[in-house]
């Protein structure tokens, strides 16, 4: 059977394991603990997470004093809803103007602080701009945003880079649990990440365990 | 030559009481079909029924609890009583109660004067407004969260679950 596999396309063929059997785990966050500092400075700031609805993310903006505002960007864009057929038959692109007529509906300066995640990693590439320029839209002028990048190539092994979902445990530690299996669609080199940004008052970086890059920007 | 076998026992059926008609104002609209009474284990027969095939459209109000296993879209005003929204529920209004338990899909506000529930199963798209709020995991919620301060008493909070179980989130955390 191995030199079936050899003949066909090699280790690519195997079933790669689930990585939902991974087990959660544990990290420090001096992006996060930095983003916490600034917005524990004020009461009743208004923050959205960008993430997957987690519980514990809620609690804890509830916990400190601010109003929690969630939206699953990567779920609505994965959905398949914005999936228009292309100018070649057979083929599908994503309608970018509806899906930010839908989603990300939010007044101009909004929120006080955003969490992003890593959810650039994952957007489909016509969304990832737009994207990031409705986030800066809806966030205050002095406003925070964290986000994170993967710092590996995407051909890294899949536990390194699956998707997983951040629960936030307290100021400065964050709990990864393996999520939906969507497909690592970029890494990010730094000089990117700035262009990305471009817009933004300043940046800082931070990295993390698992080649994760921080990056905490004030709009 | 054969052993006679003994009658088989008919299979239990869950006795449920005949829910009766749901209260609904003169000025809504309905098509009641089949009103099943749905099975749950904190049924009580105070409790008012909506079925999963019942459609409405309309103000929906009453003055006790309810349990809406159908569609509605329109308003949701239950004053000082609970809503649960059970599994085949799908809501497509505002809706303001005592207390609200979520287990179907709402695309509108919740107000849920003293708590609302979202289960693991719950879909929400819009704001919610209350004192306190559990969220299971694995619920979808989109929207914003605000938790109103008590007027008469504080409500204490007792205890936050694991990542696995649901979190109590309330205004003295």
């Amino acid at each position: 059977m191995g030199f079936f596999r050899k003949l066909i396309g090699g280790d690519d063929n195997l079933p790669r394991p689930s990585v939902r059997k991974l087990p959660r785990v544990e990290r420090y966050s001096t992006g996060f603990e930095q983003f916490t500092k600034a917005i524990r400075e004020y009461d009743g700031l208004s923050v959205l997470d960008l993430g997957p609805t987690s519980p514990a993310n809620l609690e804890y903006i509830i916990g400190l004093g601010h109003r929690a505002v969630n939206e699953d960007v990567l779920s609505a864009a994965s959905s398949g809803r914005y999936l228009v057929p292309g100018e070649e038959e057979g083929t599908t692109i994503v309608d970018v103007s509806g899906f930010l007529a839908a989603e990300l509906k939010y007044p101009e300066e909004s929120f006080d602080a955003v969490i992003m995640w890593d959810v650039c990693d994952y957007l489909p590439e016509p969304l990832v701009k737009p994207v990031v320029e409705r986030v800066r839209r809806i966030t205050k002028k002095h406003g925070v945003l964290l986000a994170f990048f993967h710092a590996r190539e995407a051909a890294s092994p899949e536990a390194e880079t699956c998707y997983c979902r951040y629960h936030i445990r307290n100021h400065r530690l964050l709990e990864l649990e393996p999520g939906k299996p969507y497909p690592l669609q970029r890494t990010f080199q730094n000089r990117h990440i700035e262009n990305l940004f471009r817009e933004y008052a300043s940046i800082k970086f931070f990295l993390g365990k698992e080649n994760i890059r921080e990056v905490l920007l004030l709009r | 030559m054969w052993k006679s076998r003994n009658d088989e026992k008919p299979s239990a059926s869950p006795i449920s009481p005949q829910s009766p008609a749901p209260a609904v104002p003169a000025s809504t609209t309905y098509q009641p079909r089949t009103v099943e009474t749905p099975k749950m284990e904190s049924y009580r027969a105070d409790v008012a029924h909506i079925g999963k095939s019942v459609i409405i459209k309309g103000e929906l109000s009453g003055s006790e609890d309810l349990y809406l296993d159908g569609e509605v879209e329109g308003n949701i005003d239950l004053h000082d009583h609970n809503l649960v929204i059970g599994p085949n529920g799908k809501v497509r209004a505002n809706v303001a109660a005592r207390e609200v338990i979520v287990h179907g899909k709402v695309d509108g506000n919740i107000t849920g004067v003293d708590k609302v529930e979202l289960k693991k199963s719950a879909v929400l798209a819009g704001d919610i407004s209350t004192q306190r709020i559990v969220i299971e995991d694995g619920a979808f919620f989109k929207g914003a969260i605000d938790i109103r301060k008590a007027e008469v008493k504080t409500t204490p909070v007792t205890s936050f679950g694991s990542s696995s179980s649901s979190t109590l989130l309330g205004e003295d955390s």
